[in-house]
This record gives C-alpha cells, sequence and structure tokens, in this order.
C-alpha cells in the first residue's frame, strides 16, 4: 500500500468516527448545546479539554519552536501548563458553581452590569476569531501535504465536518468528537517520539530520553544527548541548546502572560461548566492537564531531537566533513520542498548542503575558509512535527497517523472556539441583550445559525488569511489576559468591585494592550504603520507579546482604584459572591 | 445549612491553600525554572542542569500535584465545614 492511500485511510476513517459520534450526540436542549448537560464525567471533561486547548499551534509549531531556539522557548511549555493552576484554583470551581453558561454572563450579573456583559462579548469575539483563523490555516496545510487535494478542497471538507458535529451536536458533540480526536492526536504525536528516542537514547520515554546517554543505533557515544545537541550547534555557528540567552525579564513576562491568557480563555473555561459538580470541576482541570502534558512532556523532547536528526542528515559523516550533495538528499527534503516550505538554494555552487549560522560574527571567518557562502538550506519551523516521522525513516502508517493528529488538533480546537462565538452571540447578544422573551426553542434554532455563520466567516478566513494571521495568537492571548482573566479573578474574590470598577479596568487593559500591540505590529496589523519593533521595544525589553501580564495588572489596579472610589456593592450581589464560593447547592444551580 | 462565620473561616482557609500553592506554582516555574536557575547551575541532571529540567519537565510535574493536592484538600474542607454537595 502506497503512503497516499495509506494516510487517505487513516484520516477517512477518523473522519468518519467523528460524523457517527456527531450523528450519535445530537443536542436537544440549550442545556445540552451550550453545557452538554452538565452531565460530563470529569476524566471525559479532561480528555475533551486537553484537546479543546491543544491547537495546530501546541501540535504543528511548538515543538518547531523549541527545537530552533532551545531553552529560550521553554516560555511556551511552562506557559500554556501553568494557566491551568490558575484555572483550577481561582477560576473553575466557582463558575461552575455559578451554573450558567457563558463566561460574558458570569460577568454581566457580577457586576450588575449589561455594558460589563458586552465588554466580555467583544473580548470573547476578538480573541476567539483571531485565534480560529490559524486553526483553519492548519487544517488546509495538513490536507495538502498529505491527501494532494487543493488548500481550498482540503478547507471546504473539513468545514462541513465540524458544520455536522458542532452545529447539530453543540458541545455534547462536540465533547464527545473531542475525546476521539484526543485520542488520534495523543497517538499521532507520542508514538514518532517513542520511535526516535528508542533510535537515539534506548529510552522508551520520550521526556527520559531527552535527558539520557546519547547512543545512536545503540552505541555507546559517551555523551548525554543534551551534551551533544549543545555541541554540534555551536560548531555550526548557532548559540547552544540548554543556554540562556533571551533577556530575563521578557522571559518571566511572557511565560506570565501566556498563563494568564490561558485561564482566561472562554473556550477553555466553559468545558467547566459541562461537569455535573464542583468537585468535579477541580478534579477535572487536573485531568485536563495529565492529558496535556502527556504531549507537553514529550514536545521538549522532539524538538531536540528532531534538531539533532536534520543535522545528522546533512552532515552524515560528521560534522567536520563535508555535508552532503544536493542530488543525494532524502526523500522527505524532496517532499517538503514541493510545498515551499523547505528550501535549498547552491549558493557556493558545490552542489553540496551547507546549513549553518550565517548570522554568527563569530563564526564568519570559519565559514569563509570552508567557502561557504551563506547558509544554504532554509527550514519552516512547522514542518517540524509533520515532516518528523519522514526524518527518522519511520513507517508508513506512522506518517499517515500523525496526518490524521494535525487534523484532529486544528478542527478539535476550532469546534471548541466556534461554540464559544455562537453561545455567546445567542446567549448573551440575542437572549440577553435584543430579544430577551425568546423561548428556548428559538434560541437553540438562533446558536445553530450563530454557529453555521461563524464556520462560514472562519472557513472565508482561512481560505484568505490577512497577512497577520500569525500574530494575532498574540492578540488572543493578550486580550484574554488583559480583561477577561482579572474580571473574573476579581468577580469571585472581592466582594467590593463594583459594576464601575470592573467596566474601567476591563477597559484600560483591553485598551492599553491594544495599542501596545498595535504601536509595535502595526495599527490593525497594516505593515508599516508601527512605531516601533520588538526587536526594540516602547517600554524597557517588554515585547508586544509579553505585555498581557502588564495589561492584567493594570486591569487589577484600575478596578481597585474606581470601586473604592465609587460606592459600595448592593447586598444581593454579595450575597451572589457568598454562594458562589461554597459548593453546596450546585445542583440546584444547573436547573435555570 | 452552615451559617456565615463558618462560611468566613472555610474561605479563609481555601484563600489560605490557594496562596501556598501559588507560591509553589511560582518558584518551580518563575524561580527553578528561569530566575534560580543560576543558582542550581551546579547541579547537573542528564547532560545539563537542574534548572533546564524544571523549565521543560519539572515545572508541569509540580503543576500537576498541586492541581490534584487541591481538590483533594478542598474537597475534605467542604466536608469539615459542612459546605459539600450532597
Amino acid at each position: 500500500m502506497d503512503q497516499y492511500t495509506l494516510n487517505l485511510l487513516f484520516v477517512g476513517a477518523s473522519f468518519a468516527l467523528y460524523i457517527g459520534i456527531a450523528i450519535w450526540a445530537r443536542a436537544g436542549s440549550t442545556s445540552e448545546f451550550y453545557a452538554a448537560g452538565r452531565g460530563v464525567h470529569p476524566v471525559t471533561n479532561g480528555m475533551a479539554t486537553a484537546a479543546d486547548w491543544m491547537s495546530a499551534a501546541s501540535f504543528i509549531s511548538m515543538a518547531g519552536l523549541i527545537a530552533f531556539t532551545g531553552y529560550d522557548n521553554s516560555t511556551y511549555l511552562m506557559g500554556w501548563t501553568g494557566g491551568y493552576v490558575l484555572l483550577a484554583l481561582l477560576l473553575a470551581p466557582y463558575l461552575r458553581k455559578f451554573g450558567k453558561f457563558t463566561v460574558p454572563e458570569f460577568i454581566g450579573d457580577r457586576f450588575y452590569s449589561p455594558t460589563a456583559r458586552m465588554v466580555a462579548v467583544v473580548c470573547l469575539i476578538v480573541a476567539s476569531v483571531t485565534y480560529v483563523i490559524g486553526q483553519m490555516t492548519g487544517v488546509g496545510v495538513a490536507f495538502s501535504r498529505f491527501l494532494e487535494v487543493s488548500n481550498t478542497a482540503g478547507l471546504l471538507i473539513g468545514a462541513c465536518v465540524v458544520f455536522a458535529y458542532a452545529v447539530f451536536g453543540g458541545m455534547k458533540g462536540v465533547t464527545y468528537t473531542q475525546v476521539a480526536q484526543y485520542c488520534v492526536l495523543i497517538m499521532a504525536y507520542t508514538i514518532p517520539a517513542i520511535f526516535i528516542s528508542l533510535q537515539l537514547t534506548g529510552n522508551p520515554i520520550p521526556g527520559l530520553g531527552l535527558f539520557s546517554e546519547y547512543k545512536p543505533g545503540g552505541e555507546a557515544s559517551g555523551l548525554y544527548l543534551l551534551e551533544k545537541l549543545d555541541l554540534v550547534v555551536q560548531d555550526l555557528g548557532f548559540a547552544s541548546y540548554t543556554g540562556h540567552h533571551q533577556d530575563t525579564l521578557n522571559m518571566v513576562l511572557f511565560t506570565l502572560s501566556l498563563m494568564i491568557g490561558t485561564a482566561g480563555l472562554p473556550h477553555v473555561i466553559m468545558r467547566f461548566f459541562t461537569v455535573p459538580k464542583v468537585s468535579d470541576a477541580r478534579w477535572s482541570a487536573g485531568w485536563a492537564l495529565v492529558f496535556i502534558a502527556l504531549l507537553y512532556l514529550t514536545a521538549p523532547a522532539v524538538g531536540a531531537m528532531a534538531r539533532l536528526n536534520i543535522i545528522d542528515t546533512i552532515y552524515n559523516n560528521g560534522i567536520t566533513e563535508e555535508p552532503i550533495e544536493y542530488e543525494a538528499r532524502p526523500t522527505w527534503m524532496k517532499n517538503w520542498e514541493v510545498t515551499g516550505l523547505l528550501k535549498f538554494e547552491d549558493k557556493n555552487g558545490d552542489g553540496r548542503i551547507q546549513f549553518y549560522n550565517d548570522k554568527s560574527e563569530s563564526f564568519a571567518a570559519t565559514a569563509e575558509a570552508n567557502g561557504w557562502k551563506g547558509s544554504e538550506l532554509d527550514v519552516n519551523r512547522d514542518i517540524l512535527v509533520l515532516a518528523n516521522p519522514e526524518i527518522a525513516q519511520l513507517p508508513g502508517w506512522v506518517i499517515a497517523l500523525v496526518a490524521a493528529g494535525g487534523l484532529a488538533a486544528a478542527l478539535s480546537t476550532a469546534a471548541g472556539l466556534l461554540l464559544a462565538i455562537s453561545s455567546s452571540i445567542s446567549h448573551d447578544l440575542f437572549k440577553g441583550q435584543l430579544t430577551p422573551d425568546m423561548s428556548e426553542k428559538n434560541e437553540l434554532l438562533t446558536a445553530r445559525i450563530a454557529m453555521a455563520v461563524a464556520i462560514v466567516i472562519a472557513t472565508y478566513l482561512g481560505l484568505n488569511p490577512p497577512g497577520f494571521a500569525a500574530q494575532t495568537v498574540a492578540l488572543a492571548f493578550g486580550l484574554a489576559a488583559a480583561s477577561l482573566f482579572p474580571a473574573l479573578m476579581m468577580g469571585i474574590f472581592s466582594k467590593r468591585i463594583n459594576n464601575k470598577g470592573a467596566v474601567a479596568g476591563m477597559l484600560t487593559g483591553l485598551i492599553v494592550t491594544l495599542i501596545y500591540i498595535f504601536l509595535h505590529k502595526g495599527w490593525f496589523f497594516v505593515p508599516g504603520t508601527n512605531s516601533f519593533t520588538d526587536a526594540e521595544p516602547l517600554l524597557l525589553s517588554i515585547k508586544s507579546t509579553s505585555f498581557g501580564a502588564i495589561g492584567a495588572m493594570l486591569n487589577f489596579a484600575v478596578a481597585y482604584f474606581v470601586s473604592n472610589a465609587t460606592e459600595d456593592t448592593p447586598q444581593e450581589i454579595k450575597d451572589l459572591v457568598e454562594s458562589v464560593r461554597v459548593p453546596r447547592g450546585a445542583g440546584a444551580a444547573t436547573d435555570h | 445549612m452552615a451559617d456565615n462565620s463558618s462560611n468566613n473561616a472555610y474561605w479563609a482557609a481555601n484563600v489560605r491553600i490557594i496562596l501556598w500553592s501559588l507560591v509553589l506554582w511560582a518558584i518551580v516555574s518563575f524561580g527553578f525554572g528561569i530566575l534560580l536557575r543560576p543558582l542550581l547551575s551546579g547541579i547537573s541532571v542528564g547532560g545539563t542542569d537542574l534548572g533546564f529540567w524544571f523549565a521543560q519537565q519539572g515545572s508541569i510535574l509540580v503543576f500537576l500535584g498541586i492541581i490534584f493536592f487541591y481538590a483533594w484538600r478542598m474537597n475534605k474542607l467542604d466536608a469539615e465545614h459542612g459546605v459539600d454537595e450532597q
């Protein structure tokens, strides 16, 4: 069986499974559509949360980010997992006790302010829409590489599948599909990693292999894998892999921004509305992190080992010998050259692939002595995980599994985001604001129409991604961190924060963060309109991607001072906060 | 139904557990993983130092421990203060 048939078989089978679940899990009521009837087991919910959370960025890009930078990009690992501690301790149990359907609904009720609710709706929609564009482009890329269909056709197939289970199944359909998608994506991520770890270190657990002796093909080398990697990358003029090269302040703030942003992303928070009890919400956050950790503990090993494998492929006779000839390059390079994500240019005309750091001044003399005229290979970081099984020469079915896994990661996150958008439009905007006397049946219909429209818009944006698509992920996290997270946390932990304080805080966090991002990335991401760059930022050394944490602190400070300068919160709000703080009575809260 | 003073004691105990958990959360990530890494550079782990291990593996494992400890401890606290779900 050839590779194409295998890919088709794996992806086709996974899609058939998702459609089957969609037919089985149709939503009949708004409670089923928004919160899966609050009947989801905490472990099941944890698995669904993990699939919801781990996007095309986690699956496809993260290992590549770590591989080409090393220690400095550990920020992604700590940031995207540490947020779950904040979520489990500060938000999830209380929001579950509150017992409503959406994140803006809590903000609107707690701060007795339709304005606060609308600010939350705007943040939610902007964050989710920008986030979903990346997922849709990811679906297109995976399809076009593995199934040899055009980007457009691939994207349309993906959109139809999401449509089937998200529009009819709502949260219920999405939850059970995400469980299946989690299983597909975690197998697709870990199986190749286990093979590669065995090849390079003899240890089957990649997270342990990363810290083991480097034993390619079982031969002892007397060096640890990371020592070997540090040696070869420095021999090619790159910065050491395990060294700390970025400035510390930025690393801390970026990690903190990712953590707060993770805890404030509405599509993750709303998953905790689906479990039956408050204690389940606590356990479920732990299970979610268990399932996420399986991938996140593997990712740094995948990154380091892939970097070593790529260098080894090019310098197949050792780092001090001549690199391989272009004509003798392996098949995976040929495959990825077609996509344009891997490029070779024979700058010195010797027919060999010189790959080194041509930006390093200290290495320039060595390169010149060797007769090298610049690095000749350009590898896009995003292909690393997808090409990994081919680089390590693993069997065809592993490659097919990775294709299905990449699609599962992108589709599951897209569905979660679309659900957050549509619930917010039907429940917060229509039911809460425009047509409050709408019947449940009509609300359910509105939610389905909103979902269908959101899918069409997301597909359109996926087909015509705005030039800024990659940069907007920073925007999504910035908004969630600077606006939503502080409002939710203060709503639970303080009785004193009133409507004026909350609105002032949210708007300050939102606007200052937006301005800071626009100053560095261009106004509304139009290229050339930026006054600063992330290489030379406005304040200290704070990059626009790290600014979410500062925005959050401003939000807290403004809300505190404005609340204390204005009247106290009414008694019924104090009672609401009291009731949210204790678990007893959560069952009753579900029937409203 | 528990009275208000019991609720206050319950909430104060909860906030205390949260604070200690967050101190640990910050120490393993921002501390051991980033700021205190130079101090830990003497302790070698598999070809590198302990700070690198915390940044790429250890912090995530400790996060898991914190969340499960919190869930277990709070369920006990709920019962002690009579505010658990029946």
